[in-house]
């Protein structure tokens, strides 16, 4: 199995697992699950098939079915194909008193897209954001590929979008 | 009182309680009844329920019974204001998103839910929102899902996770949008994986045979005694308008726990096949025929009692070791009664030349709860996750402890524990495969057994020098036999040297036992050398294997499907085909049977018949008849005590079947369970067989005639495919890599049979799955065989 799982994983995600697999105790290889979905979503552009979540459990010695939910359970983690540019919008209660909603909502009607969707051309995914960002200082925010971009206005989301390839 | 008990107070009782006990255990230790829905006794403490939350005196807040461990001079109140509002805040959680779909539930009037609902919740609900919805899975044909009502208890992962040794379902997503399943819509293939049914406190996991069949509460709970594997696990029959409906588990600790196998939770469904034999039927120059009882007995009179009279010992009796211990004792009193000692049971040995040396019975040699202490066990032969569940459970629990488990078998079978070892050895080379472990752990003791005979010219590899070193720690260690070892054309070899290790190392020998009777045939008299108590036979007669070889003129047959159930089943359907009178008392009718048989008797099975198994620790366990059996079939004892009389042979007038056990209690009175008297020494090894083989094992769910008839079990993997499974090595080297198909030949036959590539069969070996009459033309279940591309 694991030879099966040498093959699906890229010689350089293994580097990087193997990398974190070092940190924890021998016995406990399991550690070292997000680390490595987070480098095999890196590299399959932004998301987890059932193929790589499998090989990814036969890599660290886990059942398949507790991969998946680790995969699911943390909304960094796609399952899906998703656009290439990941933007989620702080809606927790500091940014939704300085007007989040409207955000989300001008951005949806921008793209075309509810929230959790992604544009048709394949460029932006519209995260659905689980928890607060933790730049409430800075409201509305949003992070777009792990930049933070705070006190957003329309005109100003408007122009990070544009610029998104 | 040891310093280890400590004393609380709950509800102004003062109870004793062991130290890190939790609250709970004490409560239901003490008949104090806290509700709950994730706490079960048998699994981890997940406490994400919150229903048992009680009031502890201090605790700023209630706390779960369940994770909230006993101190001295605790005060808890189990049913105070402040609990009780807890509980009913906790119900009414629970049921925002939970369906009132209780009509049409298959766990409604069994459900924890609704009995607690009833018992701690509100009488209206106050949620006027939209309820969420959750799809269903398909998990298989075997458990049922309505995922809208699921709790997220996780009493089903935790069960696969800590006793089924297989986590198959899971909680993914999260929040609102937790579900319980396996993500990747796949079967379970757990063989315990039925026991969610049971653990599930809602109807979220439900019996699909059972399905809208029944409401629980128009059904009756009788005992029962499961009918497949040795260990004889305690059931309940679930019985509506004379039918058996489903059969559940019935709690014994020393047994099966709280659990069941699938095999014994669903086999039940094998009573209602529509190939059930349900009148008498005979054969004459017009062909068969259903005529009523007094006509068969009339014909087997006719056909089988001058041949019975005149020459007694060219008849030969066969029973299947599925049969109750009251037929097995009443078969063999009727044929000895005769004058026949041709009495035989072992359908699945070809090797029965140690048989005069053979214990009175073969044994666990330890009881059933025994295996959970072990520190060692080397297995030889056997795959006991999938041939008696719930004693590899038992072994399961050994090694999580830190027992050091090991295998020798001819296929590296797939475990649900880490094995500490495993040694892969061709079938021919299965006896010098352990006798190398032997001279090895006779080199590590400088026991005079390394000098002896048998063990000179045997190998002894690196492999096999550290399973000896694991044998030779202390502690309690255990060699068993499994099935496949009991099969082997060298069986007896294999038996010797097996035993002759377990004694090296000090460790009790024992078998895993085969059929759900095997203890009780072997007690009853079902075998030819000795009478009912291991008492030597009156006269003494042929062996099964003799029976088929030589060909008899009439056979009596009882409950046996030759073509499916013997290790030379060619030989067998040959001996019948050409024998005079072929009397076969039966459940089913086959088309085999009504090419060899002259008489069919129907008897009942299982459920429809009062009776007595023994297991494989030992241990007789007696149940009653829940149902009729179909038709004119009638309970086998009756059947047989008819018979009897028809040919004559007198002392078999039993009135109940009571009468019989009791009588084959008394016979067997005295027997002590003994495997080590066992042994016919050996001289030399048998020479190990070179070049391509084929080993035979039997898939759980084709091992007998009921469970094969059984619908639901015959839609899982683990039956009889028809497949030649082998390794690419193997095909590879035979050609049939990518020919999908390939000829196989045996004795002069040959088949043509699909190529399962599977790499955990060892070199130059053919495993094809017994229990299975097509391909009975095959042979026998070992030997060498040839192989080329279709």
């Amino acid at each position: 199995m694991i030879e099966d799982a040498r093959k699906t994983l890229s010689k350089h995600a293994r580097h990087e697992i193997d990398q974190w697999l070092a940190k924890f105790p021998a016995d406990q290889r399991r550690s070292a699950v997000l680390a490595a979905l987070r480098e095999v979503q890196h590299e399959n552009g932004g998301w987890l098939s059932i193929e790589l979540l499998d090989a990814v459990a036969d890599y660290l010695g886990m059942p398949k079915i507790a991969v998946y939910e680790v995969a699911t359970f943390y909304s960094m983690l796609e399952t899906k194909p998703v656009g290439r540019h990941s933007v989620s919008v702080c809606t927790n209660i500091s940014c939704m008193l300085r007007g989040a909603d409207d955000i989300v909502a001008h951005i949806e009607k921008r793209l075309g897209v509810k929230t959790g969707g992604s544009t048709p051309d394949g460029r932006i995914h519209l995260k659905r954001e689980e928890e607060c960002l933790a730049a409430c200082c800075g409201g509305p925010m949003m992070m777009v590929d792990h930049i933070y971009h705070e006190n957003l206005t329309v005109d100003r989301v408007n122009a990070i979008l544009d610029g998104l390839k | 009182m040891t310093n280890d008990t400590i004393k609380i107070e709950v509800d102004g009782k003062v109870l004793e309680a062991r130290k890190g006990q939790m609250l709970i255990q004490v409560t239901d230790a003490h008949d104090i009844y806290v509700p709950r829905f994730c706490y079960h006794g048998k699994l981890s403490v997940a406490a994400n329920c919150r229903m048992c939350l009680v009031e502890v005196e201090k605790a700023p807040k209630p706390l779960p019974a369940c994770a909230t461990p006993v101190m001295d001079g605790m005060k808890v109140r189990t049913r105070s204001k402040l609990a009780l509002e807890a509980q009913k805040s906790v119900m009414e959680f629970l049921l925002i998103n939970h369906p009132l779909d209780c009509p049409i539930c298959d766990q409604g009037g069994e459900c924890e839910l609704q009995d607690l609902a009833m018992g701690y919740g509100r009488d209206v609900s106050r949620y006027q929102e939209n309820k969420r919805v959750v799809r269903d899975k398909d998990i298989g044909p075997l458990v049922q899902t309505d995922m809208t009502r699921c709790i997220h208890c996780t009493r089903c992962v935790r069960f696969g996770e800590e006793v089924a040794g297989l986590r198959e379902l899971g909680a993914t997503g999260r929040g609102e949008f937790m579900e319980i399943g396996t993500f990747v819509e796949q079967s379970m293939a757990s063989e315990l994986s039925g026991n969610v049914i049971d653990l599930c406190p809602v109807g979220a996991l439900t019996s699909k045979p059972f399905r809208y069949s029944a409401r629980t509460w128009e059904m009756s709970q009788h005992p029962g005694i499961a009918p497949h594997d040795g260990i004889g696990s305690n059931i309940h029959f679930h019985v509506k308008d004379g039918r058996v409906k489903r059969v559940v588990p019935a709690e014994n600790e020393v047994i099966n726990e709280v659990w069941l196998s699938d095999r014994d939770r669903f086999s039940y469904e094998g009573l209602y096949s529509n190939d059930r034999l349900t009148a008498p039927m005979i054969r004459d120059d017009k062909g068969w025929r259903e005529v009523d009882w007094e006509t068969a007995f009339a014909m087997v009179r006719e056909r089988l009692g001058p041949i019975l009279k005149s020459a007694p010992a060219s008849v030969g009796g066969v029973i299947a070791p599925t049969a109750t211990l009251e037929e097995i004792f009443l078969f063999q009193k009727l044929l000895r009664g005769a004058g026949c000692g041709n009495i035989d049971h072992r359908l699945r040995y070809l090797d029965f030349s140690d048989q005069d040396a053979a214990p009175v019975f073969p044994w666990l040699g330890q009881s059933i709860a025994e295996l959970e202490q072990l520190n060692c066990a080397l297995i030889i032969g056997g795959d006991p996750r999938k041939e008696q569940p719930l004693l590899n459970h038992r072994l399961r629990k050994a090694a999580l402890r830190g027992a050091r488990i090991m295998m020798v078998n001819p296929a590296s079978f797939p475990s649900n524990y880490p094995l500490a070892a495993e040694l892969s050895a061709a079938p021919g080379g299965l006896v010098r495969a352990v006798a190398g472990i032997c001279r090895a752990l006779a080199e590590l003791k400088s026991d005079t057994l390394a000098r002896e005979s048998w063990l000179e010219d045997v190998a002894v590899t690196d492999a096999q020098r550290r399973i000896a070193r694991e044998l030779a720690n202390p502690g309690r260690g255990t060699v068993l036999l499994g099935n496949l070892a009991a099969s082997l054309p060298d069986a007896a070899a294999l038996r010797f040297v097996a035993g002759q290790l377990a004694n090296l190392a000090g460790a009790a020998f024992g078998y895993l036992g085969e059929a759900a009777n095997s203890a009780g045939a072997w007690l009853g008299g079902a075998i030819p050398q000795r009478g009912p108590g291991g008492r030597p036979a009156s006269r003494s007669g042929m062996d099964a294997g003799a029976m088929a070889r030589n060909g008899m003129r009439a056979f009596m047959l009882y409950q046996v499907e030759p073509e499916a159930d013997c290790a030379a089943p060619d030989q067998w359907l040959t001996a019948l085909r050409n024998a005079e009178c072929v009397v076969s008392m039966n459940s089913w009718i086959t088309d085999a049977a009504r090419e060899y048989a002259h008489v069919l008797l129907p008897v009942g099975v299982f459920a429809e018949t009062d009776g007595t198994f023994v297991n494989v620790a030992g241990a007789p366990q007696s149940w009653r008849a829940v149902v009729d059996p179909p038709g004119e079939a009638r309970p086998g004892w009756k059947v047989l005590r008819v018979l009897a009389e028809t040919l004559g042979v007198s002392g078999c007038d039993y009135e109940t079947a009571k009468e019989v056990a009791r009588d084959a209690a008394q016979a067997m009175a005295g027997v002590r369970p003994e495997n080590r008297a066992a042994w016919r020494a050996l001289v030399r090894l048998p020479a190990a067989v070179a070049g391509l083989q084929r080993i035979t094992t039997v898939p759980m769910n084709s091992a007998d005639a009921l469970v094969r008839r059984a619908e639901a079990l015959q839609q899982t993997a683990d039956r009889a495919d028809g497949a030649l499974h082998l390794s690419r090595a193997t095909a590879a080297r035979f050609g049939v890599l990518d020919s999908g198909h390939a000829v196989v030949g045996h004795d002069g036959q040959a088949l043509t049979l699909p190529v399962a590539l599977d790499d955990a069969v060892g070199d130059d070996t053919v495993l094809i799955h017994g229990g299975n009459g097509l391909l009975a033309t095959l042979g026998p279940w070992f030997g060498r065989v040839t192989l080329k591309p279709a």
